[in-house]
């Protein structure tokens, strides 16, 4: 595993910035351009759709096209029915979600830029064996495990806990090997000489000089754990069973599951609150993703091209 | 990398995560290997049957079934896919394109919407009632394709996928592609090197690296194929199965069938296939380079 995946590192030594526009006087290609922004509409449309069904009756949403608004949108109808529906459900949901994947991100980044500093910065008996260990482990699919963990959880009583989705969340091995290819370049050894020449100790060294030069892998790291958490339905589907405790994808896929068993009075109701509930659900990644772009696009190129 | 010898720290900083490696991952492997050894019966309990579990799985129509359709479906979606995040990737640094950035975000962007949602969305899109291509194929007289039959489901499903996660592939090969130094391309355009040369003989050799990396995660993702076809199923009862995928399988083994014993085999095997087909990748990738 190592020997394979470790090849030389491609070109740039720094962590990947964006490097500036080769020339400014460039020649620009408008069927490229036309071609990519066909690309675009493909991956766009689905969810425009989301929005334009989102502001639609379930009468509209069968009446009226897909594409285009009904003659009376009620967004804000429909955003108060799925914020309303079972004595206010969706923000439960919403509220664990922003639990699990907070809480998770946060442990799963600190624990991973910890142990890459300790694996990049140190050298100890069986760091060798404990990093490989680790870095096979890339390969072992969450799913496979998440059965197995069930089981065990099952029998100390942590299943239907917020732990029983935070827990296996965060050890993130991926993480780890970004981490300590990060770690191996952003912090300086002779920076770790000076500090421990002044006197500081191993913590503080860690906590004051090193987290912040970790800075851009640690939210890549975030941010990804992040996702995973928030979309993460396998885990929670077979850990939970209390409504209360789901997170927003699995309470999405019960109501979706109502609103296909229609027919049977109210439930054909339930379908414009699976797509504006879906909407909502969608909006805080987006964004937290389009404010943070600078670290992620940055954090992603040390893992793709450092290996 | 001139790190420190002989102090005591290092070890600090690693345990927490090894501990919690050992206890979350490690453990539930080790349990359910052990698991995998006994069986149920309704006369004597639990009992140990060595690799019995392993035999049954091994000629198991339905497990196999699941695990040849996740082969097709990786052999049918990873190409396609990769190769649009390859193209969309070149194209965004060959610095020839308007709105650049907007495309770049724009292509990313279903990245961010968990797997139930776009599964939802695009099975919605898929419907024969309310779904814009049926909606459209009635209004041209032009019946639109089933989506959700059974000849269509597994490139239906390739869609859901490639739609979630050509843009994430796309963002990891662009990166890559930034930390070009730039002179070699002017060193190229010096000796006459055109735009498609320099992709061919630069960039491309540059990206394996980045190939390898995405081609992994594809292999990953793809043999554990679940969240899509688990809610699919719900509007497709007929066509997707419990034991659709080997990981649906193993699901509905231990929470329909309460075969508990027999599904942490199946999720051990699964492991196992993944952890094989990785290495397979690897190799070749690797007896390719040396050649």
């Amino acid at each position: 595993m190592t020997t394979t995946l470790r090849q030389p590192p491609v070109a740039a030594k720094t962590p990947a910035a964006p490097v500036p526009h080769r020339s400014a006087a460039r020649r620009r290609s408008t069927p490229l351009t036309i071609a990519m922004l066909a690309a675009l509409a493909y991956f766009l449309l689905p969810l425009c759709w989301l929005l334009i069904a989102s502001t639609k009756s379930t009468q509209d949403l069968f009446d009226s096209f897909g594409l285009w608004f009904s003659h009376a949108p009620q967004l804000l109808t429909n955003i108060k029915a799925t914020f309303t529906q079972d004595d206010g459900v969706f923000v439960h949901w919403l509220l664990n979600t922003v639990l699990y994947a907070v809480v998770s991100a946060l442990g799963a980044a600190l624990l991973a830029a910890a142990a890459g500093y300790g694996f990049a910065k140190f050298r100890f008996r069986g760091d060798r064996f404990a990093f490989n260990l680790v870095l096979g482990a890339i390969m072992v699919p969450a799913t496979a495990l998440a059965i197995p963990t069930y089981l065990l959880f099952a029998k100390v009583a942590l299943v239907n806990t917020p732990w029983a989705i935070i827990l296996p969340s965060l050890v993130n091995p991926f993480g780890l090997y970004l981490m300590r290819v990060y770690a191996a370049d952003a912090v300086p050894d002779s920076l770790l000489e000076a500090a421990r020449i002044d006197g500081a100790g191993e913590a503080r060294i860690f906590f004051r000089i090193a987290l912040r030069l970790l800075a851009p892998g640690l939210v890549t790291v975030l941010l990804f754990t992040l996702v995973a958490t928030w979309n993460n339905y396998f885990l929670p589907l077979i850990m939970l069973n209390d409504p209360n405790l789901y997170p927003v994808t699995v309470g999405l896929s019960s109501w979706a599951a109502q609103a296909q068993n229609g027919g049977a009075g109210a439930s054909s109701d339930m379908l414009p609150l699976v797509v504006t509930g879906s909407l909502i659900s969608i909006v805080p990644l987006v964004i937290a993703f389009l404010v943070l772009q600078r670290y992620w696009q940055s954090g992603l190129a040390t893992g793709s091209v450092k290996q | 990398m001139a790190a420190v010898r002989s102090r005591s720290a290092g070890p600090l900083f690693v345990a927490p995560f090894l501990i919690l490696f050992l206890l979350l991952f490690l453990a539930p492997l080790g349990y359910a290997a052990y698991l995998s050894l006994f069986q149920q019966r309704l006369v004597g309990g639990t009992v140990f049957v060595g690799l019995d579990n392993y035999v049954t799985a091994l000629g198991d129509p339905l497990l196999l079934h699941g695990v040849g359709r996740v082969a097709l479906f990786f052999l049918l979606q990873v190409p396609l896919m990769l190769l649009l995040a390859l193209a969309f990737a070149l194209a965004l640094d060959s610095g020839l394109l308007r709105l650049a950035r907007v495309i770049r975000l724009g292509i990313f962007v279903p990245y961010a919407v968990p797997s139930v949602v776009a599964a939802l969305m695009w099975g919605y899109l898929y419907g024969p009632d309310f779904g814009p291509f049926a909606q459209l194929g009635r209004t041209l007289d032009l019946p639109a394709p089933d989506f959700l039959s059974g000849g269509w489901m597994l490139g239906s499903l390739s869609n859901i996928v490639t739609w979630e996660f050509v843009g994430y592939n796309m963002i990891i090969l662009y990166a890559a592609l930034r930390t070009i130094p730039h002179d070699l391309y002017e060193a190229a355009a010096m000796d006459g090197a055109g735009a498609w040369r320099i992709a061919r003989s630069i960039k491309l050799p540059a990206l394996r690296p980045a190939l390898l990396l995405t081609l992994l995660f594809s292999v990953i993702g793809s043999f554990q194929l679940f969240n899509e076809p688990k809610l699919l199923m719900a509007i497709a009862p007929d066509v997707i199965s419990s034991s659709y995928t080997a990981n649906l399988y193993a699901y509905s083994l231990a929470f329909t069938g309460d075969q508990l014993n027999y599904a942490a085999t199946v999720s051990f095997l699964l492991g196992l296939v993944i952890v094989i087909a990785s290495y397979a990748v690897l190799l070749t990738a690797n007896r390719r380079r040396s050649a």
